[in-house]
């Protein structure tokens, strides 16, 4: 029921995220999702790929730091007040959220969520008949 | 003005005999009171019957901070623990500081050549002089406070910190006279233009400078912005503490209490003692301490001797601006700093490479030491917190050995330039001209 997301260290430096994109352009993985997280002299690229196995094996080979967090990708309605039902329900189980990101396309939007228990966010999220997605 | 004209205006005969009289006494006393240095002499084969003449310095051995290091904390302190009245310490390299203990004799010498050092400068009974070296551990507060007690002028204990406070009282005490570092003189300066004060608002005449390395350039500008002339004062704590040099009007090199501290300059690499005019590592020998006397200090600082009279009447040598250091210390608003001490503190954290870089610069006239590390890829974490957490604990750790703030920079694995040979660690941007 979840996903493996792929985490990568960057020095907060001019064409570092583009190194990253392009090293995974010329083997063919996809990207489906992806955000940024910043501090004041490094961020964390966390990123949804076609072949995550394989970009931890040629991002490593590059000298990059990487690894790889379990996280769930929920799909919901592209509508007002469709995201607050369920997050409501988590917040109702005490589940934290350590951070989380989303995109929208069309009727849908494809939310990415890390808490900070992971059993239990499934749970909960499967008895309120979330859709959960398997993978892309 | 010249507090003490009987040893600043010494003829060469009368103070060359003085001194050979003076290290005579103190080989004698540090062979039957340390056994450190018992021991060297004893396997160089010297006895204290062989020191006559000043001149036969060239027979004892070096002394140097490593070997401070090993004796620490009291190993090389030659006067019993009794007679110690005060201990002051400096920073070191892999967490032991350096332990100097001063005799009630050695305080009264201390505050004579601070005493030099400010009538040098033009400081009188009448002015009004504001310390703002540090007080502490580090000798330059305490050092030239008990100066300007003995030389009778009043002295405000400002000490660092809380600078728009310490303006206000320059201003409405009538403050003619400061010791500081140079950097902390700019900053002065700066945050009196912020206040909405003029350099004429205020009646500072006199500026004590040292505890860093600065130049011409640095004199003039501190000067134009404060207007007051500004003086070098060199020191060190394991000699003593400020006062062991000083530049008088003239200006032309400062002016080494020799009678006390005497100077030779040495070819750091063969060690051999090189003529006046030469430059090499300045070393010296503290001909009267009694608490912590050291033979032949190798200071790692490098400069010229110069002889001959100075056009003020002293007749002392002098010793140029200091041009580098024989090792690879930096110095850091006034603090000692070893890269290996930065290097030591890494190794102990496996969540970093082995890898660093010191990034030294000057913002605001305040210097700043940034220490870019890498991270290990085993200790990457999607955690930000977690993240941020190994960063402040290393800044945390650094911060305890070197004694000053550390701004550190999480950098990529292999991000940092490996060089070949000997590693490039440092980059120095503050600019010295």
């Amino acid at each position: 029921m979840t996903i493996k997301q792929l985490s990568v260290f960057l020095e907060n430096k001019t064409g570092r995220i583009n190194e990253v994109t392009r090293i995974l352009g010329k083997h063919g993985i996809n990207m489906h999702a992806f955000s940024m997280a910043e501090t004041t002299d490094f961020g964390i690229l966390r990123l949804i790929v076609s072949e995550v196995e394989k970009a931890v094996e040629i991002l490593r080979e590059e000298n990059f730091a990487v690894m790889l967090t379990e996280v769930i990708c929920i799909k919901c309605n592209n509508t007002a007040g469709a995201l607050s039902a369920i997050l409501e329900q988590l917040s109702q189980q005490d589940i934290f959220i350590e951070y989380m990101y989303a995109f929208a396309d069309g009727e849908q939007a494809n939310v990415v969520i890390r808490p900070n228990d992971i059993d239990r966010c499934v749970k909960t999220l499967t008895a309120c008949h979330c859709d959960i997605r398997q993978g892309f | 003005m010249i507090w003490n004209p009987n040893k600043e205006c010494m003829s060469r005969e009368d103070m060359r005999a003085l001194q050979g009289k003076r290290l005579q006494k103190l080989v004698t006393y540090v062979y039957h009171n340390v056994p450190f240095y018992r021991n060297k002499m004893q396997e160089m084969d010297i006895a204290p019957e062989d020191i006559v003449t000043i001149d036969d310095i060239v027979k004892l051995p070096f002394t140097t901070k490593q070997d401070l290091r090993d004796n620490y904390p009291y190993g090389l302190q030659a006067a019993p623990a009794s007679e110690i009245v005060r201990v002051h310490a400096s920073s070191g390299t892999t967490g032991n500081p350096t332990i100097v203990g001063y005799t009630r004799k050695d305080l009264a010498v201390w505050s004579e050549v601070m005493a030099r050092a400010l009538t040098a400068y033009g400081v009188t009974r009448d002015d009004t002089f504001s310390v703002s070296y540090g007080y502490g551990l580090f000798t330059g507060g305490l050092g030239a406070h008990y100066g300007v007690e003995n030389l009778g002028a009043t002295v405000i204990p400002t000490s660092t910190g809380n600078t728009e406070k310490h303006i206000r009282l320059i201003r409405d005490l009538k403050i003619s006279g400061i010791a500081c570092t140079p950097s902390y003189a700019l900053y002065l300066a700066e945050t009196l233009e912020k206040m909405g004060l003029k350099k004429e608002d205020i009646g500072l005449r006199i500026g004590a400078f040292g505890a860093e390395p600065w130049t011409e350039n640095m004199r003039k500008e501190i000067e134009e912005r404060l207007g007051l002339k500004g003086y070098n004062l060199y020191g060190l704590s394991e000699i003593m503490g400020p006062g062991v040099s000083y530049e008088c009007s003239e200006q032309s090199g400062s002016h080494i209490n020799e009678d006390h501290f005497y100077p030779e300059i040495i070819n750091p690499d063969t060690l051999e003692q090189l003529p006046y005019g030469e430059q090499g590592e300045l070393v010296f020998t503290t001909l009267t301490k009694e608490g912590m006397p050291l033979l032949r200090y190798r200071t790692k600082d490098l400069c010229t001797l110069m002889d001959g009279k100075c056009e003020c009447g002293r007749t002392s040598v002098r010793m140029g601006r200091i041009v580098g250091r024989s090792d690879d210390m930096l110095i850091i608003r006034g603090i000692n700093v070893f890269p290996s001490q930065v290097e030591s503190v890494i190794l102990e954290m496996p969540e970093f490479e082995p890898q660093y870089m010191l990034i030294v610069d000057r913002e605001k006239n305040l210097d700043t030491l940034q220490v870019q590390v890498e991270v290990r890829r085993d200790f990457f974490s999607d955690d930000i917190g977690r993240m941020l957490n190994m960063k402040k604990r290393l800044a945390d750790r650094l911060k305890s050995v070197l004694s000053i703030g550390v701004d550190v920079r999480l950098m990529e694995p292999n991000s940092i330039e490996r060089s070949q040979g000997k590693g490039k660690h440092v980059i120095d941007k503050r600019i010295l001209k």
